[in-house]
């Protein structure tokens, strides 16, 4: 993972290095830690796919305001992935267009 | 959804500099305070500023913005069940007919919450500026390379090209060398350095070079960014960089979207950077029961948004009929005219005179 190993000021504390899944691909990243910093981390850089322009989109402003960094994660569109608590196991995919709402998730 | 409507005595949205300062001083008043947050932490921009801040002793100048989160973390800690604190939680409407907030906890969990008062301290959202390919990865806000790098340690990129030499474009230049990440350079459309010469000076010497006068003409790349093209704005002569992050430090403009919805008037303000609600000394809105603090105020700095949070909370604790120390108020001002003073406050003190009321009842 592309880390910080060295910081004139901070000391970094992470959390417990859980295992995910990106389009697939078993990938590494911290517990609770946002989705798209796990990706990033890895090295994945495009998101999502513009519906109409078909134009990658990674994330801008890593606050939840902005909506560039919405993925598909365990099926549900648009989520978030910047404000998002990475959690072990999750499947995480490049959300293509506007996605499709999930009609069997459990109320 | 579940139909249960949570209630408490005032509601702060936002969790950051302005809106922790606010809980923690209306709770010492012995107020109730919900405090919501959307991001997985508290302390908003705080927890990403690893320089040492200026402005006055009071509010804690000298020491570096992360510890002066968890120096008000401590605060609020010491006032017990008084406070709750929710992160990863969003307020997503505000009903005026009842005061009623719709709230979302990650993205499954939906509620509604009832308080008698709240205090809109939200912040500030980046801006944008058009250009070819600024969709592409790679462009990133100056606030998330921030929270990518000093919040969770992951390396943004190996070369980054600047946009802006405010406070912000400088600063985050410098927390990117600390990471040890290459600045190609800083861009500034402006004929001068619109930030601090200290922030300036300590990036100059390490050699990366301020460009004024030179704005980004296009990002290249078709996945991600592999470039840019740059150019002189009185020359028009074009020159190509190599980065792999265009980093946009090109200002905020306050989140104001509640104020909207609470009905407060609002006027357009170019100093506060955006819409921003008429106040009066209190910070209290045109909505009686609303309070702003912080950026979403007007894009200010952190050190006039922890007293704003102090004043808003304060205000929130008396009108709630309790006793609090009146005094406070006078020194609050104080401390905010002395942050506001000379030259450097010029531009907001222009831009509060504009959304500044006497007293509501006047109106």
């Amino acid at each position: 993972m592309q880390l910080i190993e060295e910081h004139p000021v901070l000391t970094y504390s992470h959390g417990k290095l859980v295992k995910f899944l990106f389009d697939g691909r078993p990938l590494e990243g911290y517990e609770g830690e946002p989705i798209a910093m796990a990706l990033h981390a890895n090295g994945v850089r495009i998101y999502r796919i513009t519906p109409d322009m078909k134009r990658p989109r990674g994330f801008f402003c890593a606050i939840g305001k902005c909506s560039s960094c919405f993925m598909v994660v365990d099926g549900v569109p648009n989520v978030r992935t910047c404000v998002t608590p990475l959690k072990e196991g999750m499947k995480v995919e490049t959300q293509t267009g506007k996605g499709c709402i999930p009609m069997d998730v459990e109320a | 959804m579940n139909g249960e409507i949570r209630k408490t005595d005032i509601l702060v949205v936002g969790g950051g500099a302005a809106g922790l300062s606010a809980a923690a001083e209306a709770a010492s008043y012995g107020a109730r305070v919900v405090v919501l947050d959307s991001d997985l932490h508290l302390g908003g921009q705080l927890v990403k500023q690893t320089h040492k801040f200026f402005g006055s002793k009071d509010e804690h100048a000298g020491t570096r913005g992360y510890k002066i989160a968890d120096i008000i973390m401590d605060e609020i800690k010491q006032c017990g069940d008084n406070i709750e604190l929710h992160t990863n939680t969003s307020a997503v409407g505000y009903y005026k007919n009842d005061g009623m907030v719709t709230v979302m906890r990650g993205e499954d969990e939906y509620y509604k919450i009832q308080p008698r008062k709240m205090i809109m301290a939200t912040g500030a959202q980046e801006r944008i500026i058009p250009f070819p390919n600024n969709d592409i990865p790679g462009v990133y806000g100056a606030g998330a390379v921030q929270t990518l790098m000093n919040v969770y340690g992951v390396v943004p990129g190996k070369r980054v090209l600047m946009i802006g030499a405010g406070n912000i474009g400088l600063i985050v230049s410098y927390q990117l060398m600390q990471a040890g990440v290459e600045i190609a350079a800083v861009l500034e459309a402006l004929p001068k350095i619109g930030g601090y010469w200290v922030h300036a000076a300590k990036i100059r010497r390490l050699g990366v070079p301020i460009h004024l006068r030179h704005t980004i003409k296009a990002a290249l790349g078709t996945d991600y960014v592999n470039g840019a093209i740059i150019q002189d704005l009185d020359t028009c002569e074009m020159t190509h960089v190599e980065c792999d992050v265009i980093c946009l430090a090109v200002g905020l403009t306050p989140t104001n979207e509640m104020l909207w919805q609470a009905g407060c008037e609002m006027r357009f303000v170019p100093e506060l950077c955006g819409h921003v609600p008429l106040r009066d000394s209190k910070l209290r809105t045109s909505n009686q029961d609303v309070w702003i603090a912080g950026d979403a105020a007007g894009i200010e700095e952190a050190s006039s948004a922890m007293i704003e949070g102090r004043i808003a909370g304060l205000a929130a604790a008396e009108s709630l009929g309790l006793k609090v120390d009146a005094q406070r108020f006078k020194i609050y001002h104080e401390r905010l005219g002395a942050l506001r003073r000379g030259e450097t406050g010029e531009k907001i003190r222009s831009g509060l005179s504009k959304v500044q009321v006497c007293d509501w009842r006047d109106q």
